[in-house]
């Protein structure tokens, strides 16, 4: 099984989101990281979840991660694979695996980011398998 | 300071409905509220205390205008399907600092009449939630949630949809002896494994039913249930928690169940040995197992070699639970499971659960409830009750 395109709904983002959308309609890969305590955490916070601190800042991600976990949704007009994935930058974040054959996807795979294109809002941070 | 001793369960009444097109959500719960009133022997102006969920339409002030309460104490704790035994916590701490006397606790929804696609399509968050912009559009809805949490414990554990399957085929044991439940045939592993793949690895009958209906609890303090006619089930601990994402040190193997379920075996003073009958939350199959690792039943990773061969049949295994048939048989009102697992475990310790599957001389009996989804961020609540 293949994946098609499916429409995504256009994330709703808030103002502690701004900076990541902006980033993602370009093209690039935010994270958020501690100043303070220097780790990354997901999702994006203006304070630290960790530490607490208010000293966070963006960051280029590398955009290079491995499965966690995920599940094919097969009740959906189109099925897609929901997943956690483990970015090299520590946090594991929820996202989707695309552009593959939804049959093969396994936990501890390596995944590469791509964006995907929402209905009328800035791209969502996907996955897909490298190798 | 505890709750061990301090309140009393004194009434619990679950609705016979499972699909309510002709009444609205607000009659349903003073339905369920009259019927736990009953159930006890009190009148609606003995009750000084209301506890409610998301799930009450316009929270505890307009349900206390509808029902026509006089309260001294409001709680609107909201953790998704497991705030009803938070709740029974809560008004036990009331009871024991003196702020109120008689707590209605009450749940009502109509899923199936509203025509809701409860567990397979994502919700709609208010988009002020902070995580809705990042999960939202991923179109994570409530089943492929559960089922990331299974599919990381098969990986971790070598756990099987075989082993998963019991869970079901226990509750659908009980379930036949339940003229109310929805689902009352008895199913067999392979039944379960060939149904239809909802979610990989979740099948269709790995997951709960869509019902309407609902259910109350009254809890009083020590003086009030000793004058009453009913069994005496008092409330010996309690325990809760949230476990989260925790900024990403994401682990979809370990419930809140870890934490909620030591705290309330504490204060209780009691040992799994001593639990005669188990309430879990049942969403799905997974949702048992994690929670009974976690609660201490069993190692945790052993699950799914504790839940099988009819380890959870009560009259057969070690540890029976969900004698109703649960969620994955009876009844999830208003998709919220916390309030129908208390009011089983009472049926239990007051002798009046079905001859077929009451636990002989059932003294101290369990219930846990996870709320929200395991596979993003969930609420945790566990209560320990003992026949008196």
């Amino acid at each position: 099984m293949s994946t098609k395109e499916r429409k995504l709904p256009a994330p709703v983002a808030t103002p502690e989101g701004e900076a990541f959308w902006k980033a993602a309609s370009e093209g690039k890969f935010l994270v958020k990281r501690c100043a303070d305590c220097g780790r990354v955490h997901w999702y994006p916070r203006a304070i630290c979840p960790f530490c607490f601190s208010d000293r966070t800042e963006w960051v280029a991600g590398s955009g290079r991660g491995t499965i966690y976990t995920y599940s094919v949704m097969r009740r959906a007009p189109e099925p897609y694979a929901i997943a956690y994935v483990t970015l090299e930058e520590g946090p594991t974040m929820m996202t989707n695996i695309v552009d593959c054959d939804l049959d093969s996807i396994r936990i501890g795979q390596k995944v590469k980011l791509v964006f995907k294109p929402t209905d009328g809002g800035p791209p969502m941070p996907m996955f897909t398998p490298v190798g | 300071m505890t709750i061990k001793g301090k309140a009393y369960i004194a009434g619990a009444y679950e609705h016979p409905t499972r699909k309510a097109p002709d009444k609205s959500l607000a009659q349903l719960h003073a339905e369920v509220a009259l019927g736990a009133l009953r159930d006890a022997g009190l009148s609606k102006d003995d009750v000084d205390g209301y506890f409610c969920g998301g799930d009450a339409p316009g929270g505890a002030v307009t349900m206390a205008d509808y029902m026509g309460l006089k309260l001294r104490h409001l709680d609107s704790t909201d953790a998704g399907g497991t705030s009803y035994l938070m709740h029974v916590g809560h008004a036990a701490q009331a009871i024991a600092l003196g702020k109120c006397n008689v707590a209605l606790i009450t749940l009502a929804g109509r899923p199936r009449s509203e025509g809701m696609a409860t567990g397979t399509a994502p919700r709609l968050r208010d988009p002020n939630q902070p995580d809705a912009q990042w999960e939202f559009p991923l179109g994570l809805a409530t089943a492929n949630s559960y089922a990331m949490c299974a599919m990381r414990h098969m990986h971790e554990f070598g756990t099987t949809s075989e082993q998963l399957a019991w869970i079901k085929v226990a509750a659908s044991h009980h379930a036949q002896h339940n003229p109310n439940a929805m689902l009352r045939d008895v199913v067999t592993v392979e039944d379960v494994v060939n149904s239809p793949m909802i979610t990989d690895p979740l099948h269709r009958l790995d997951c709960c039913v869509i019902s309407d209906g609902g259910g109350a609890l009254i809890v009083v303090k020590p003086e009030i249930a000793k004058s009453l006619k009913r069994p005496l089930v008092k409330v010996i601990g309690a325990g809760e928690t949230a476990k989260h994402q925790s900024g990403g040190d994401v682990d979809l193997t370990t419930s809140g169940a870890a934490r909620s379920g030591a705290a309330a075996f504490a204060e209780a003073g009691v040992k799994h040995k001593d639990i005669k009958y188990a309430s879990i939350y049942d969403s799905f199959t997974i949702t048992v197992l994690i929670q009974l690792e976690d609660l201490g039943f069993c190692e945790k990773g052993k699950g799914g070699a504790f839940v099988s061969d009819g380890n959870l049949i009560s009259g057969v295994g070690k540890l029976p639970f969900n004698t109703d048939g649960g969620g994955l048989c009876n009844n999830h009102p208003s998709n919220r499971g916390g309030m129908t697992k208390i009011i089983e475990a009472v049926r239990q310790l007051r002798g009046e659960a079905h001859p077929a599957v009451q636990v002989k001389n059932c003294d101290i009996a369990l219930a846990h409830g996870t709320g929200m989804q395991l596979g993003a961020r969930h609420g945790s609540g566990t209560l320990i009750m003992e026949r008196e």
